[in-house]
């Protein structure tokens, strides 16, 4: 079976900076395949250049066999794509929206009308159909997105970032969605600086940093190599140390790390089960406890894992993706901050 | 299977197979739009674009209060000095407003349309499998709206101010239409320099450039006779006295002369160089 998504060393350069410097992605069919990586690291450019959005520079690129430099015409019409920033129209109202791309797409005016209320149905935007789109919340906006790039049911969608800038709620109910449209039959390749997200939804994973591939696996692969998440032990009496290292080593297989201030444990865990076993084993030892808390791994503990270094920002290639507003500063570092903040 | 029968690219929500199919998807592709889906695509647009303007009233100021102040503000000023008196002014006048304002007008198409290219929805418009021509020529064809406006709103304050066109109905059509004609194809050369510039600024202070030494350097408000030697052989080649002296001819004289068919001609001359090279940097710039 062709894969959906064929590329060998792709590359982008804005002046001196290579953005996309040499990825090469296999994205079979029926998967949804998560493109993961901190801002700047060329995910975007990545996804723009697959979209026909950019001249690729360098590189081979095939969506279901079709070359994406050569024939870019039968590659839109293979594709649908969601933007970092909702590429709806603000002027228009929801409806309108939809039946403006369905009627750019060969739809008679009638079909465009029932597809257009279809889908504002199928998601949830049933009762904001003639409400403009301007007056639309973020989440709207996104879900609007995404019900135009299924106007045509395309084989395979591209998603760029789709949860940036939601909040929980919102975000599940995306996840929901997207999880449905892989039932019906798409692809989709997504990109995300979200470990938990690429977790939630990919069935496998590409690590992007600085414009190249460092890593690339499912889920568990990746999160083998920094466990699932880390119990953090903050001891009562530090003289204890050995006694807990000794105690933790007995319990479980990862290696606990000390902290600098030496009172303080880090143990990976597979599982947030294993904190009980931990806990329970200090107990029995007599271990005096003063604080405990349990942190998922960051973004940063994998790619402090994959690739040596932390995933700093790149504000100065963010910049140079292309998106209209990506210039602004708008772009979602906000959101991030929180998640990119170096290991503890 | 009734999907089959619908043409290619077509989607049905809901209504068709439960899943999707790749490989028929790919097999349905074609590898460009024709012509009769590109002229579609463009009516599509200009709905886009006619929405837009209903939404937007304060697009058309400039068509509006404009046309008015301009006729109002020229021939009170320079009425008495050029020709003698007001009235003996506007059959000079009004023709050269005109053509003003197709200038103006078209060079507000270049700059909206480089202004509404930021927006994100353009990002859609071009990962669409549509003619490159379309979001270009979409917008143009809704503003065609606006020069029926202007054109309209100018010929009807220069009657209300006691200008007489000799031509009578038909001449005056024929003027306006013909205003129309040169506001739309002039358009193209400021789309153009909207796909090149960087921002709607830009496009704003490229066109004024152009703007003002073609409408002041030509015949437009004074007899070209009036001019010095250099100055009057430059206002002679001006493409913008050519649809002037075009739009006397029929307003104030109904008569089809050959200033007529140059002004013609210039239209479809900007046209068939503009149109291109501005599709060409739209899609360059993907």
């Amino acid at each position: 079976m062709t894969n959906a998504v064929d590329v060998t060393g792709l590359v982008k350069a804005f002046g001196d900076v290579r953005a996309v410097n040499g990825i090469d992605l296999e994205v079979r069919q029926g998967e949804i395949f998560g493109v993961l990586g901190p801002n700047g690291a060329g995910k975007t450019t990545t996804l723009r250049m697959l979209a026909t959005l950019l001249p690729i520079d360098e590189g081979e690129a095939r969506i279901f066999g079709v070359d994406v430099r050569r024939e870019p015409h039968r590659v839109r019409q293979i594709l649908g794509v969601t933007g970092q920033y909702a590429s709806v129209d603000e002027n228009l109202t929801a409806a309108e929206n939809l039946r403006l791309f369905a009627r750019l797409q060969g739809i008679s005016r009638r079909q465009a009308r029932t597809i257009a209320m279809e889908l504002l149905d199928q998601f949830g935007l049933a009762d904001a159909a003639d409400r403009l789109v301007s007056k639309f919340s973020g989440g709207m906006r996104r879900r609007l997105d995404l019900a135009a790039s299924m106007i045509t049911r395309p084989p395979l969608i591209f998603l760029d970032e789709p949860t940036t800038g939601l909040d929980p709620r919102t975000r599940g109910q995306m996840w929901d969605t997207i999880r449905s449209l892989v039932v019906q039959g798409s692809t989709i390749l997504l990109t995300t600086q979200y470990l938990d997200e690429a977790d939630q939804l990919a069935d496998r994973i590409a690590v992007i940093d600085h414009g190249r591939k460092v890593a690339e696996g499912t889920p568990e692969e990746l999160k083998a190599q920094v466990g699932s998440s880390t119990l953090q032990v903050t001891l009562a009496h530090s003289d204890d140390r050995d006694l807990a290292m000794a105690v933790v080593r007995g319990v479980l297989a990862g290696e606990p790390t000390l902290s600098p201030e030496s009172g303080r444990i880090a143990v990976p865990m597979t599982t947030a089960d294993d904190a009980a076993d931990v806990l329970i084993a200090l107990r029995k030892a007599g271990v005096g406890i003063q604080a405990v808390n349990v942190d998922r791994p960051t973004l940063d503990e994998v790619f402090l894992a994959i690739t040596g270094h932390g995933a700093e920002e790149r504000a100065d290639t963010a910049a140079g993706t292309g998106w209209p507003g990506g210039t602004n500063g708008d772009n979602g570092t906000n959101d991030t901050s929180g998640v990119l903040e170096v290991a503890r | 299977m009734s999907t089959l029968a619908l043409p290619p690219t077509i989607g049905q929500a809901g209504a068709g197979p439960a899943t999707i199919d790749p490989a028929e998807v790919v097999a349905r592709t074609s590898s460009r739009p024709s012509p009769s889906q590109a002229v579609a695509q463009t009516f599509s647009m200009a709905w886009r674009a006619t929405k837009m303007m209903r939404r937007n009233p304060e697009q058309f100021f400039d068509v509006t209060i404009q046309p008015l102040l301009f006729t109002a503000m020229f021939a009170y000023v320079f009425g008495g000095a050029i020709s003698g008196s007001v009235s003996d002014y506007l059959p000079l006048m009004i023709p050269g407003i005109l053509a003003q304002t197709a200038l103006i007008t078209s060079m507000a198409t270049g700059v909206q349309l480089r202004d509404d290219m930021e927006k994100g929805v353009f990002d859609r418009f071009k990962a669409l499998p549509i003619s490159r021509l379309a979001p270009l020529a979409g917008p143009m064809m809704a503003d065609l709206i606006r020069y029926g406006v202007a054109a309209t709103l100018t010929l009807a304050s220069g009657i209300a101010m006691g200008y007489r066109p000799g031509g009578g109905v038909l001449g005056v059509l024929g003027g306006w239409l013909l205003t129309i004609v040169s506001g739309w194809s002039l358009a193209w050369v400021f789309t153009w320099i909207g796909t090149l510039a960087r921002s709607a600024q830009a496009v704003q202070g490229m066109s004024m450039l152009i703007m003002f030494p073609l409408t002041f350097l030509s015949n437009a408000f004074v007899p070209a006779e009036s001019l010095p030697g250099w100055l009057e052989a430059f206002v002679k080649v001006n493409p913008v006295s050519h649809v002037v002296t075009a739009c006397r001819d029929l307003i104030n004289d109904g008569a089809v002369t050959a200033q007529v068919g140059w002004a013609l001609v210039g239209c479809v001359a900007l046209v068939v160089i503009f149109a291109p090279l501005a599709v060409r940097s739209y899609a360059r710039k993907m």
